[in-house]
């Protein structure tokens, strides 16, 4: 027993097409709880009033966004490595989660930024490194659809996606030393682990916990749905096959 | 490898606008910049820094999709793959090619276009160092690009949606090492960091290039 027997497409389908509608629930059920409890049961900060409620969104998918390309990473390693279809197709699939998280950590943040900092977008560090994430996701997809062949592209965006990754870590950086060039030390970015209080900490753990298990369900849905699809474009091959032949 | 190289530069040279189109690009561009943004000196000696690294990012970019699509379409790459040539050495090449031929321009023509863009004096050495040591980073980072590209029928748009996030370290760091010169404050710490990032990209990328060439020869 190991994890390496769910790379079968089968067994992958036959353990996760069950446990999907489990994991949306569950998901659905920590976004209401921690949602519920973040808006309506916790104080208003002191120096933010009720705009730090947002927190629960922008936190949760802000890591997320992050994390989703980590897995990606992973996923295209193990493609590389022991050419399992189901792991890139699992990146594949995890890819426009990402994207989705980027851009709700993004407007969220603009949102929150407009009464807070008086402006939507500044070009904080973390704010740029986001940004510069968002277009490493776009890359990564567009690679994907023009593309044709299948192994072709699971190959072509997993090296991109290990590349990406040593320049998104590099820009990262790079833009730490940019701003401080440019910029006197204005320090825009509230490290949110080290100053919330634990008020806002319980329910902003249990809206990240939904995150991730909305997360892993998305992900877990659309491996599904890509593997069925390869199996309908194998299926329909083999009928046009027989079709020429007859 | 020597004749790769030569063979590269003279179809460059003899299929016209080797040397010249990217050159040419650079300087329409800078003088682009005044138009949009007036022509007050004071203005465009603040901005001319950035202007000249993006210029030079543009440039770089308009030709890589002729490193390996030519090669790919007309059926010598396969033969390039197949030669006792190492395919890394082969990436390696046509990105010193495209350097020679972009990138060495772009540093040679800069000043010049600094002088067009009033750029202040202090800031010559280190523009002229901060494209010399990063361009080379720019044409290698391309090369990777165009590798992926390069069975993608017009690319051109996914090519430079591919590149252009990878160009922005290289592009911090060489606008910030000129930028420094300009105020007269010390460039040794961006352009050091260059040359950190040049250097990866010159012991690494080949080799990546060379394994997306082979999964695209497959």
């Amino acid at each position: 027993m190991s994890i390496w027997e769910y790379a079968n497409p089968k067994k992958f389908l036959s353990v996760t097409t069950p446990a999907v509608p489990w994991l949306f629930g569950a998901a659905f059920a920590c976004l209401a709880v921690g949602l519920i409890w973040g808006f309506f049961f916790t104080p208003n900060a002191e120096r933010f009033q009720s705009t730090v409620k947002i927190i629960y969104l922008h936190v949760p998918s802000a890591m997320m966004a992050i994390n989703v390309w980590v897995m990606m990473l992973v996923a295209s390693l193990v493609w590389l490595v022991r050419r399992h279809h189901v792991s890139a197709l699992a990146a594949k699939a995890a890819a426009p989660v990402g994207v989705v998280m980027t851009l709700v950590a993004l407007i969220t943040g603009a949102i929150w930024g407009q009464p807070m900092w008086g402006t939507w977008w500044a070009w904080d560090p973390r704010l740029t490194s986001f940004l510069i994430l968002f277009l490493f996701y776009l890359g990564y997809l567009a690679l994907w659809s023009a593309i044709e062949d299948p192994d072709t592209a699971a190959d072509l965006t997993s090296v991109l996606c290990i590349v990406g990754s040593v320049f998104a870590v590099l820009s990262r950086y790079a833009v730490n030393f940019w701003n401080q060039g440019l910029h006197q030390g204005a320090s825009l970015s509230v490290d949110a682990a080290e100053n919330v209080s634990d008020v806002y900490w319980q329910p902003l753990v249990i809206c990240i916990a939904g995150f991730i298990l909305l997360f892993v369900a998305l992900v877990l849905l659309r491996t599904g749905t890509e593997i069925r699809l390869r199996r309908i474009r194998a299926l329909e091959t083999r009928a046009n096959r027989a079709e020429v032949v007859a | 490898m020597i004749a790769l190289l030569i063979r590269d530069l003279r179809l460059a040279l003899r299929a016209g606008g080797g040397f010249g189109l990217g050159l040419s690009f650079f300087l329409i561009v800078v003088v682009l910049v005044p138009f949009g943004v007036g022509a007050e000196a004071a203005v465009l000696a603040r901005i001319a820094p950035g202007i000249l690294w993006v210029a030079a990012l543009l440039a770089a970019l308009l030709s890589l999709d002729r490193i390996f699509a030519l090669d790919f379409e007309d059926g010598a790459l396969p033969l390039l793959a197949t030669a006792p040539v190492p395919l890394e050495a082969v990436a390696l090449v046509k990105a010193l090619a495209h350097w020679l031929t972009t990138g060495l321009p772009l540093v040679v023509a800069a000043p010049a276009l600094g002088v067009l863009l009033q750029m202040e004096s202090g800031a010559y050495g280190t523009l002229i160092g901060s494209l010399a040591l990063g361009t080379p980073a720019l044409s290698l980072i391309g090369a990777f690009g165009a590798a992926l590209t390069v069975g993608v029928r017009r690319g051109g748009l996914l090519l430079s949606l591919l590149v252009l996030p990878l160009y922005i370290p290289t592009l911090i760091f060489g606008a910030e090492a000129v930028r420094r010169g300009a105020a007269g404050l010390d460039a040794g710490t961006p352009l050091l960091l260059l040359a950190g990032i040049t250097l990866g990209c010159l012991a690494a990328l080949p080799i990546a290039t060379a394994l997306v060439l082979r999964i695209n020869l497959r």
